[in-house]
């Protein structure tokens, strides 16, 4: 469980596009680290390269290296299906299938690879899943209802028990609270504390106060105008980055001067 | 709407308070255009009975003496653009009327000539050694008609069963292709091209398709069931391809990826995931497809010939369908002499075949509303 | 990176899975491409004998084209008079559909008009034959006692009532769905904001329709009366069921005229050897003319497409 990831110089194209440009980075294990950026920096594309699903999008392509406790994800022969089963996705609006109860919700990951599992093995991996997302005691009463039913935030956590169901060794965020209201995003900023003692958790958002509040350290991302690729400006601890920044860029976009 | 309406004239509301409104200054009464509809209607039934009187002439001359006459009294009292406005709005509610003559007169002619054939008898019985003798002899003892479409009943579901067979699987996989695998590369453009082409086909000419195809296999007059199902395939699978790509496109990108990324493969995430989302849209369209190939009757003709009698296996010997049993009945009566048995049967026939028609379409408004995602199980 | 953790546990099971099924999907589409391919080279084997075989030999005995041209001819009229009738009724129907019935009925009424495209055709034909042929008897009449002078209303008029003009009236029956159907959808989608401009200048009803929708809808309808067309110019059993067939003359309300699909249907159940490839060969006459207008239709369509995304 909760496994590093180091990035050696990846540039990451749409077709002929170079979106976002030689990254390099180095994300701890155990550890929450946040992805900051003005709109369009490369901050979400970069995310989707760490589970490749950069690729699911027609012309999405990668160089570099991206390193899962030494293993490269694009080496030659890695299936990608493997690749995200250890590295796990939730996405920014939240996307539970809308034909599954709750319970086949949380199972989804496991069921639709057609792997066999006993009742009570399911029983106990839907339990341990919903209450490691928080949800459990609000829907133990409502398993087989449809998820669709569900408040937006408690789509959203229930698509974080999909995804830890699968028990993958890190899990990607990306603007997981951009869709929700503010009580519901304070859940799952909890959350994310939480999950911190089990995985590794990379999150991107565009609320700098949450980066400030969930995470333990974070990469500023920008771009030099439009149609130019993305860089990593800076990546430091939280703190640092937020009070006592390196760069003039990251200091006047933590400061609100711009983005 | 309610814009819409308000430069309607006889729909202004004016509040039975205020007699005069200085916005409805110049506006024709509300009564003044059902006056003008009576008057139309009592002059046009004195010219209809002028020239011998008839129910069409009737109503053709009221029609346009209406049309005319509310133009023009809208036109001097509200002003040209206004009688303009009348005029295309009564021919637009005119064309509508129009259009329901046919329907009507079709469903009507079908009840009516239809249910005095329908029995058990005639639903269980195949056209088998009813011949124009027996007719003749039917009509000389005035005794109820022999003879039923059960050959042709079992005709029609079998070769549409077995179009159906063909038809889905090809059509739903040539979907799942485009949409998902595809990527509007060049072989995904021809296949979207030539499915376009298939929609265009005369249903004569896919069955000339299937004639001509199997007669070159087994020889020149190979007709059975299972070449009209190939016909009936090749004006399906347009259909099923369509309303399925359809579906599929709809089904949200965001839930592939959220499969995914929970590490699943993508022939599950497409069975597991976008199929069953999309399923009731599909399953509507494939009724609906159904529907349509069920009443053909041209490719019948020229792949499964023509039979009297029960034959249910499609991959020997002449079939018949409704369709051609209706086709055959009006067009050669069994009894020359006597066509009246024939034609109750073609009619019962008919009305046989309206049903399932229209049972198939109310089917699949009832799948695509039934089961559509979202609302849960 | 020979101990790459990722790739041991790659299950090679999941990975046949996925190229079995994204094969089986493809083999899916292409079949359908090789069985148009095959079918195109079968019905010219099969209409090949008429192209090489003697004149004299093929029916009417002047040779395929003078066999052939009649009933183009014949298949052209009875389609345009369809088209004449079904046009302007179809798009009536479908802006009484879209902007004057009342939204709570406009729905149902759509659904009603559809039912018009769900009757079988042969139900049709049968209506055409029984209850439409004899109910224009009179007015047949009446065409060729008072406007007789004009060839296509030449008398004497047919005592049956099984003319081209019947057909042609059935056959617009059929194909108004069509046109309705597909006009209401392009109605549907005109911008409300260009609507609203023309009623907040003070357009009536009819001139805004006239200012914002016909213009935006003007490629849809050209197109869905072109694939009208190509319903009518293929459709086979009102013709073969109301027609009562005969050589090519120009009167609409005399017995004679003969359309493509209506010739293959009455004839090939009994045709064999040079008759059966003189019929292949009209079928793929047929198929020819309805393949252009139909491409003509799409691409309309798919040239809108293109500039209707700005809305």
């Amino acid at each position: 469980m909760a496994k590093r990831i180091d990035v050696n110089a990846l540039n990451v194209y749409y077709s002929k596009f170079l979106a976002v440009e030689d990254i390099s980075i180095n994300i701890e294990p155990k550890s929450v680290t946040a992805f900051i950026g003005p709109s369009g920096c490369g901050k979400s594309t970069f995310l989707r390269t760490l589970n490749r699903m950069h690729e699911v999008i027609p012309g999405g392509r990668v160089e570099g290296e991206v390193l899962l406790d030494g293993d490269d994800l694009y080496g030659p022969g890695v299936d990608p299906v493997t690749v995200r089963s250890q590295i796990g996705m939730v996405f920014q609006r939240p996307n539970p299938f809308p034909t599954m109860s709750i319970k086949d919700n949380v199972l989804a990951g496991v069921k639709l690879n057609g792997k066999k599992i006993s009742r009570s093995d399911a029983d106990s991996l839907v339990e341990k899943s919903l209450r490691g997302a928080n949800l459990w005691n609000e829907v133990k009463d409502r398993l087989d209802k449809p998820g669709s039913g569900l408040s937006g935030g408690q789509q959203q956590r229930l698509c974080i028990a999909r995804t830890i169901a699968v028990k993958p060794d890190v899990i990607l965020m990306d603007e997981p609270c951009s869709a929700l209201d503010p009580i519901s995003t304070l859940a799952i900023e909890d959350l994310i504390n939480e999950l911190k003692s089990d995985y590794t958790v990379v999150i991107v958002t565009h609320n700098m106060q949450q980066a400030a509040r969930v995470s333990d350290k974070t990469a500023f991302f920008n771009i030099a105008g439009t149609g130019k690729p993305g860089k990593l400006i800076e990546y430091n601890d939280t703190a640092a980055i937020f009070s006592n920044p390196e760069q003039k860029a990251t200091e006047d976009y933590v400061s609100g001067r711009f983005g | 709407m309610s814009v819409m309406t308000s430069n309607k004239h006889s729909a202004t509301p004016t509040p039975p308070s205020r007699k005069r409104n200085s916005l409805s200054k110049g506006k024709l009464p509300r009564w003044a255009v059902p006056a003008t509809a009576a008057g139309a209607i009592i002059i046009g039934a004195a010219l209809s009975t002028l020239t011998g009187f008839s129910v069409a002439t009737f109503a053709i001359y009221s029609a346009v003496l209406f049309v005319i006459a509310a133009t023009v009294i809208t036109s001097v009292v509200e002003g040209k653009r206004q009688g303009r406005n009348a005029m295309w709005t009564y021919l637009i509610y005119g064309s509508f009327l129009l259009a329901l003559i046919p329907l009507a007169s079709v469903l009507y002619t079908v009840l009516e000539k239809g249910l005095p054939g329908m029995s058990s008898h005639f639903l269980f019985t195949s056209m088998n050694g009813v011949t124009g003798a027996v007719d003749n002899q039917t009509v000389a003892d005035g005794a109820p008609v022999l003879g039923g479409a059960y050959h042709a009943l079992m005709g029609t579901l079998l070769i549409t069963l077995w179009a159906t067979v063909i038809s889905v699987p090809v059509g739903m996989l040539t979907a799942i292709y485009l949409v998902e695998y595809g990527k509007n590369g060049p072989l995904s453009k021809a296949i979207t091209f030539f499915v376009d082409v298939m929609t265009g086909i005369p249903s004569i000419v896919a069955g000339l398709f299937a004639a001509a195809f199997f007669g070159l296999i087994l020889g020149p007059n190979a007709r059975m069931g299972i070449v009209a199902a190939v016909a009936l395939s090749v004006l399906m699978i347009p259909t099923v391809v369509r309303s399925t790509e359809e579906m599929l496109k709809i089904v949200p990108n965001e839930l592939r990826e959220a499969a995914y990324a929970l590490g699943v493969r993508r022939w599950r995430t497409i069975l597991k995931v976008v199929i069953p989302t999309a399923i009731s849209g599909i399953a509507s369209g494939v009724t609906l497809a159904i529907a349509r190939v069920i009443g053909e009757t041209a490719p019948i003709l020229v792949t499964a010939g023509i039979a009297s009698q029960i034959n249910t296996n499609v991959f020997a010997n002449w079939m018949s369908t409704l369709p051609t049993f209706i086709y055959y009945q009006i067009l050669t009566p069994t009894s020359p002499t006597n066509i009246d048995p024939s034609v109750q049967r073609a009619w019962a026939a008919a009305l046989l075949l309206i049903l399932m028609v229209m049972a198939l379409n109310l089917g699949a408004r009832l799948i695509a509303s039934l089961f559509a995602p979202k609302k849960g199980r | 990176m020979t101990t790459n953790a990722l790739k041991s546990k790659s299950s090679t099971s999941g990975q046949a899975g996925d190229k079995i099924f994204s094969g089986t999907a493809l083999a899916a589409g292409v079949l359908i491409l090789v069985t148009l391919f095959a079918v195109a080279i079968f019905l010219l084997i099969q209409a090949l004998p008429t192209f090489v075989a003697d004149p004299a030999d093929i029916s009417g005995g002047e040779g395929f084209f003078a066999y052939i041209w009649p009933i183009v001819i014949g298949t052209v009229i009875a389609a345009a008079i369809a088209l004449l009738i079904a046009t302007p009724i179809g798009i009536g129907v479908a802006l009484f559909i879209s902007h004057f019935a009342p939204r709570k009925v406009a729905g149902p009424l759509g659904y009603v008009i559809d039912l018009l495209a769900a009757i079988p055709s042969v139900i049709y034909g049968a209506w055409g034959y029984m209850v439409l042929a004899p109910a224009l008897v009179p007015i047949f009449e009446w065409l060729a006692a008072n406007l007789g002078f004009i060839p296509i209303f030449a008398g004497p008029a047919s005592q049956t009532g099984k003319t081209m003009f019947t057909a042609g009236i059935v056959l617009a029956v059929m194909v108004l769905p069509i046109i309705t159907s597909l006009s209401r959808e392009i109605f549907l989608q005109t911008p409300k904001l260009h609507e609203e401009a023309a009623l907040a200048l003070g357009a009536t009803r009819w001139e805004m329709i006239t200012m914002s929708v016909i213009p935006f809808a003007r490629p849809g309808i050209i197109s869905a009366v072109m694939l009208g067309l190509g319903r009518a110019l293929g459709e086979t059993m009102a013709v073969a069921l109301v027609l009562s067939t005969g050589n090519l003359i120009p009167s609409l309300i005399k017995s004679g005229n003969q359309t493509i699909a209506a010739e293959i249907a009455l004839n090939f159940p009994e045709a064999f050897g040079l008759r059966l490839a003189e019929l292949i060969a009209a079928g793929l006459v047929l198929f020819l003319i309805t393949l252009i207008v139909n491409m003509i239709a799409r691409g309309i369509i798919a040239r809108h497409k293109e500039f209707s995304g700005a809305n």
